[in-house]
């Protein structure tokens, strides 16, 4: 990890993103989510609640699930971060995607890629989980439209135990 | 909402840490996880202007076993104390309860150390280093020093921890063979408890609560009522004594005392069975 890096009111944030390397100055209060969307402009991480309860800002650091509000930029240099611009590849959906797409695991689809995210985490600590556990798992992440019955199935779909 | 400006400083030991701390005084408070800390930093309720992150020292999240005790250090985040095979056989309650805080992404980032420091009477993981007769290392500049946790919380939001000290590590004695049992209610996932009951019927049964005064805290009188040969329905029908509920949206002090009543019953007839 190289040296914290100050200049005048801005600290230099070191991070690979989406596969790329990213440098920045910025302030030193500036939440994780804020930089995703203000600097490097991927406004697919949402903010929803910004009390850490939604889970609309979730995003992955080393490929766990994290609410991106609730970080300081400054506290992740260094970090892999995944948004959910970075899970297609190829102009190929990632599965989990491809999921919600074909359960319609999404109505306004504002928490979607809060969604998304968590699941892929869920599904990267436990591979075949029940439906109690996907419910359980997704707690953190809520959907004002409701739409929990699609987005379940649509985890299932992935991962899940029949 | 965004924090008010601040200054980010990290440390890369717990000297530096302390070092810093001392440099900047009350202006500084060290961020961990970060998960209780900066959404009070979002609506103003903290304004700390100098962060000291010490969430990269080195060897300061392991779990280790150290004879009577298991060594949890500060910094061991909740997701890898739930995951511990070594907490889940020795001291399971803390384990489980662990992974009832708040919601995975939530559990990823906080830490042990972390919510003790923080010391919210609504929160579950001091309730479970309580019943667990736990203790808490911290370190400062004149060396090290260690806290009963049954002595740790002091006032609302406040502990024993002096403005210059850091935790280091918490200790568990092994809890063997003793049946535990934690009962958390809420009514929403996610969400604090309204009240919540951690006991362990060891050698002596320690029982704690949640939300049920300023601080975490020991329920002395169901403890003294055990201690005396009381039947599980006598401890919990005096849960509430000695303590002093808030009332809030999610219920009045009459109302949460009712449930502490029933949820400590409910505690001591699982950890019995």
């Amino acid at each position: 990890m190289d040296q914290l890096t100050h200049r005048g009111i801005f600290v230099q944030i070191d991070m690979t993103v989406n596969g790329r390397a990213c440098s920045a100055d910025v302030e030193d209060r500036t939440l994780l989510v804020h930089y995703l969307r203000d600097h490097l402009e991927l406004t697919g991480t949402n903010v929803g609640c910004d009390t850490s309860s939604c889970g609309a800002c979730t995003v992955h650091i080393g490929g766990q699930s994290v609410k991106s509000c609730t970080v300081l930029a400054a506290q992740v240099r260094g970090a892999d971060v995944t948004t959910i611009e970075g899970m297609a590849t190829d102009g190929e959906l990632h599965p989990m995607q491809e999921a919600f797409r074909q359960c319609h695991g999404l109505q306004c689809g504002y928490c979607t890629p809060g969604m998304v995210m968590a699941a892929t985490s869920l599904l990267s600590e436990n591979a075949n989980p029940t439906e109690a556990e996907v419910r359980e798992g997704l707690e953190g992440n809520l959907c004002r439209c409701t739409g929990y019955q699609n987005i379940v199935k649509s985890v299932l779909s992935v991962g899940g135990q029949s | 909402m965004i924090p008010a400006a601040l200054k980010y400083v990290e440390a890369d030991s717990a000297t530096a840490a302390i070092a810093a701390l001392s440099e900047y005084g009350d202006e500084a408070k060290l961020l961990a996880g970060g998960h209780s800390l900066i959404p009070l930093m979002r609506f103003r309720l903290a304004v700390p202007a100098v962060l000291v992150d010490i969430s990269r020292l080195d060897g300061l999240s392991d779990i280790t076993d150290a004879g009577d005790h298991i060594a949890v250090g500060a910094l061991a985040k909740h997701a890898e104390v739930e995951s511990s095979s070594l907490l889940q056989s020795e001291a399971p309650l803390l384990a489980h309860v662990a992974s009832k805080v708040g919601d995975p992404s939530v559990r990823h980032r906080g830490t042990l150390g972390g919510s003790l420091a923080h010391g919210d009477p609504a929160s579950d993981l001091p309730a479970a280093v309580l019943a667990l007769g736990g203790s808490i290392v911290v370190q400062g500049p004149d060396g090290e020093r260690v806290i009963d946790a049954a002595e740790f919380f002091t006032g609302f939001l406040e502990t024993a921890i002096s403005e210059t000290e850091i935790i280091t590590e918490v200790r568990i004695p092994k809890s063997g063979s003793a049946g535990w049992s934690f009962q958390k209610f809420n009514r929403r996932a996610q969400d604090w408890a309204i009240v919540g009951v951690a006991a362990v019927l060891g050698a002596s049964p320690k029982v704690s609560l949640i939300n049920m005064g300023l601080t975490p805290l020991r329920a002395g009188a169901v403890e003294s009522a055990l201690a005396g040969g009381g039947s599980a329905a006598e401890a919990a029908s005096v849960a509430a004594e000695g303590t002093s509920a808030p009332s809030d949206l999610n219920g009045d002090a009459e109302y949460r005392d009712h449930l502490a009543r029933v949820l400590v019953e409910r505690a001591l007839d699982e950890a019995s069975s």
